[in-house]
């Protein structure tokens, strides 16, 4: 059901890509106004969401301990999954958001013989997730020998790891092969795997196919189909720049389709779950340090407990020890009144 | 109990198959032995919470009030203004399922909703639905869905089948913690009056009487007196038991089953022993009877209320600092959330051993020491007389419990003292143990009997392991530095490793422990005699030679 939605969903863009690369009016629109409404888009919806996540307070530090925390002297702490410090959490952040430190610790579970429970090492989850991940960003970096002029210094050095074994004309990219890898694992896994077809919606199969629109369509570029550079240069620098030229009649179709695929992922990136690439930076169980009973920490919002809470008043000794004070007289023990200074 | 599984047939029952239905489409089926009992009205009059009533989960009518989904909405509000981490989890779950086989519930049970992602999906829905732009449009095609009192009696059912024992948040990549989730969610349900009496009653019991069993200061005093000259019995010394003292330097709380539940009791006694034996200037306290804090496993606002009495008796009783004792959820409160809801303690001192000059500087705000980072500072500085041979009956496996290894990160110092007391100790497997550890399956208040089959269900995948040692190691005892372990892996072993027992760490203290003018101990502190251990392992010896021949 998911994936029917969002292959439609895929298709109907296909289309709407195509028209716009080929009616010569619209390609103006499709060039250049709906890149602009998509950047726009993305810049606005993803600061919009930041600020909201940021300007929500953190009441308490929740940080969820995945190590031996900062103790005695004599026992070793793990610095990393349980950080007492800045630069702990900065090694954390790094390894999460670098390395996927988390998903590399993925177990499958499985009964056995239905008598007992088994577990085994599951880390292509982490592996394609990985791989995924690092090919999109390279790729996008490599992508700016078309956004700038001259090409920043980064650009060759990632095109020569990247073609480092140099075969196929024009030299094949390994991120090209291992993005299309990689959301073809995270794609089919939703659609073989039981459970997590079971949770997945359509929410989740729409952006996959989406990327994999990118992917696909960018090495048919690339390979097969060749367009013109130059003109999609012009007008991508030209877009940049903010003085954007109307795109060349040589530019071909399959580049919009490219680019209205990019412009989609865009405009759809902010209103959806695809926020994990900045939310992951606000999370408070991986970004605070353990240090929660070295430092005071304060709830930003403590003085409202009473005011929008049921705020239960604490029971105080004095109405504690008025209620028993018979009973704790009775046996001897210490009491803050007697029975006499209360009358 | 009206339906009791046998062991095999439940382990039958459990399939990881999803169901032909969607999520969205089935509906809450509350099955006898898989939910707890409604809070009765006199406790939730007595913490003055709202909608007290009389009301059992299996009835159709809740007896809820006129507006309460405006309540549940204002409620949702508020949190997501005011807890990040409510807002951000509900925003950024790609649904990777890399929870999915986490939760000892969904491994017991196979329940697809004991997935934490679909647990966390049942409130993301309503979410989607009421405060975001696309779920508002495109309604069921963006996870939206509406609230109803169905979908009420769904997250009533699952999220009080959460232990908040945060195994999932350890493997999410994005750290999104099903504890915080089921925390504010069980909070949304009180603000109408849903909730569980095993939770609200031990809240209101806490409040009035100082500890969860609500036992008053001369039943208080009874039992450790009553421990005292047990512990005189066995070792022939006499200790002093301090209650609500004046001007010591160190109040102790612990929870309050530890002076009446089993096997806690022992661990009690191996406390009293401990703080005679290096001479502690310490008390107890009647008023801050309670180590535990219910209230955390319902509300923010009832943990700070339960939570405050421990600093405010330590200033009445002008001690310098707290120490605490073997407790789970205590231990995430008091390291995670004690100094913020009612600190600074600015009238305790840095805590520092009185025996050894060790001064915790992990605890240097909070002003609380766990008992284990206590007893590994005197161990490690020999100040402890130490026999580990009279726990040679023991073999030993070491369950950490879910809130001090994922909430405190305390995961070397009770195996240092382990160490130090026996001789025989094997770890559970490594995907079991540490900040991977298994839930007993009974946490966060969902430890009653009406539970049962639930419970065991959950414990399932840490009994599993326990059987692993026991079969390849001969691991006879299971100990914990947790309260609720304690009570709650006894029926769990019971059910599922029969021949191992439950029992907490300072029990092995105390009867390895020399302590000066003490007899020859003859029995050990659950008074078996140790010629009769010694008679036991013979006759194990010659059997096992019989076998061999």
């Amino acid at each position: 059901m998911g994936v029917l939605i969002s292959l439609i969903a895929i298709a109907v863009l296909t289309l709407v890509g195509l028209v716009g690369g080929s009616v010569p009016g619209l390609r103006y629109v499709f060039g250049v106004v709906l890149p602009y409404i998509a950047i726009a888009t993305f810049l606005v919806g993803v600061v919009i969401r930041i600020i909201r996540w940021a300007r929500a307070p953190v009441p308490f530090k929740i940080t969820t301990t995945a190590g031996q925390a900062k103790s005695l002297d004599f026992i070793r702490q793990n610095k990393f999954d349980s950080p007492s410090n800045f630069w702990g959490v900065v090694g954390r952040m790094a390894l999460e958001i670098l390395f996927f430190r988390s998903l590399f610790r993925n177990t499958k579970a499985d009964l056995k013989d239905n008598s007992k429970l088994v577990y085994g090492e599951d880390k292509w989850l982490w592996a394609f997730s990985l791989m995924f991940h690092w090919s999109f960003l390279i790729i996008f970096l490599r992508h700016f020998r078309f956004f700038t002029e001259p090409i920043p210094f980064f650009v060759p050095l990632l095109q020569g790891l990247d073609g480092f074994f140099e075969f196929g004309l024009p030299i094949v990219y390994i991120t090209n092969l291992l993005i299309v890898a990689g959301v073809t694992y995270l794609f089919f896994r939703r659609i073989f795997n039981e459970k997590v077809k079971y949770i997945s919606l359509p929410a989740d199969y729409f952006p996959l196919l989406l990327i994999a629109g990118i992917a696909i369509t960018g090495i048919l570029m690339r390979y097969f189909f060749k367009t013109d550079l130059v003109g999609i240069k012009e007008l991508t620098v030209g877009l940049l720049s903010l003085s954007p030229s109307a795109p060349a009649e040589t530019i071909s179709s399959m580049f919009y389709i490219h680019l209205f695929f990019v412009c989609s992922l865009m405009i759809y990136f902010p209103m959806s779950k695809l926020v994990h690439m900045t939310g992951v930076f606000f999370s408070p169980t991986r970004n605070m340090a353990n240090d929660n009973r070295m430092k005071h920490y304060e709830n930003p919002w403590d003085d409202e407990f009473k005011k929008e809470y049921y705020a239960l008043h604490y029971h105080t000794y004095d109405e504690y020890e008025d209620e028993f004070r018979k009973f704790m007289k009775a046996v001897d023990l210490p009491l803050e009144k007697e029975e006499e200074d209360v009358k | 109990m009206s339906s009791k599984l046998k062991p095999a047939d439940l382990m039958k029952s459990i399939k990881y198959e999803m169901p032909k239905k969607q999520w969205m489409d089935t509906k809450p089926e509350f099955k006898v032995g898989s939910y707890n009992y409604a809070a009765v009205p006199d406790s939730i009059k007595y913490i003055e919470q709202p909608n007290p009533r009389k009301w059992q989960p299996y009835d159709e009518d809740w007896k809820l009030p006129e507006n309460w989904k405006e309540i549940i909405f204002e409620g949702m509000r508020q949190r997501i203004k005011k807890f990040r981490s409510l807002q951000l989890f509900m925003d950024i779950c790609v649904r990777c399922g890399a929870c999915a086989d986490k939760c000892h519930f969904f491994l017991g049970s196979g329940d697809p909703k004991n997935m934490p992602v679909l647990r966390a999906e049942l409130l993301r829905a309503v979410y989607r639905k009421d405060f975001t732009t696309a779920g508002k449009i495109m309604g069921k095609m963006a996870g939206a869905r509406e609230l109803t009192v169905e979908v009420l009696k769904e997250w009533f059912y699952y999220f009080y089948q959460c232990t908040q024992c945060r195994r999932c948040s350890v493997f999410c990549p994005y750290g999104i913690d099903t504890a915080e989730i089921t925390f504010l969610a069980r909070e949304l349900m009180n603000l109408i009056g849903v909730n569980i009496d095993w939770v609200m009653t031990p809240v209101a019991n806490s409040h009035r009487t100082g500890n969860h069993l609500g036992i008053q200061p001369h039943g208080f005093l009874d039992s450790l007196e009553f421990a005292a000259d047990d512990l005189e019995e066995i070792t022939g010394v006499k200790v002093d038991v301090p209650i609500n003292k004046k001007g010591a330097d160190i109040l102790f709380i612990t929870p309050s089953a530890d002076y009446f539940g089993e096997p806690h009791y022992f661990t009690l006694l191996g406390y009293l022993a401990l703080f005679h034996e290096i001479g502690l200037n310490y008390t107890w306290s009647t008023y801050a009877s309670e180590g535990g804090n219910f209230g955390s496993f319902v509300s923010h606002d009832l943990m700070k209320a339960l939570n405050k009495k421990m600093y405010a008796e330590a200033q009445r009783l002008g001690c310098k600092w707290i120490l605490g004792g073997e407790c789970g959820h205590m231990w995430r409160i008091v390291h995670q959330y004690m100094d913020t809801l009612n600190g600074p303690a600015d009238f305790l001192e840095e805590p520092v051993s009185p025996i050894t000059g060790t001064k915790f500087h992990n605890a240097k705000s909070t002003k609380m020491v766990h008992i284990t980072e206590f007893t590994s500072d005197l161990i490690r500085h020999n100040k402890l007389n130490l026999k580990p041979e009279r726990n040679n009956h023991w073999h030993a496996t070491f369950h950490d419990s879910c809130n001090p290894s994922r909430g405190m990160g305390l995961l070397e110092e009770p195996r240092f003292v382990i160490n130090n007391v026996m001789n025989n100790f094997t770890e559970m497997p490594d995907n079991t143990i540490r900040e991977q550890t298994f839930c007993c399956g009974s946490g966060a208040g969902l430890g009653t009997e009406e539970n049962f089959e639930m419970r065991m269900r959950g414990g399932l995948p840490r009994a599993n392991a326990v059987k692993y040692v026991h079969e390849k190691d001969g691991a006879n005892i299971l100990l914990c530095i947790c309260a609720i372990d304690k009570a709650t892996l006894a029926p769990l072993m019971e059910y599922w490793v029969p021949e191992c027992e439950v029992g907490g760490i300072h029990e092995m203290v105390g009867n390895a422990l020399e302590m000066k003018g003490q007899n020859k101990r003859e029995v050990d502190l659950r008074g078996t005699p140790y010629s009769e251990l010694e008679d036991k392992s013979k006759d194990k010896l010659h059997e096992e030679k019989e076998g061999k021949k």
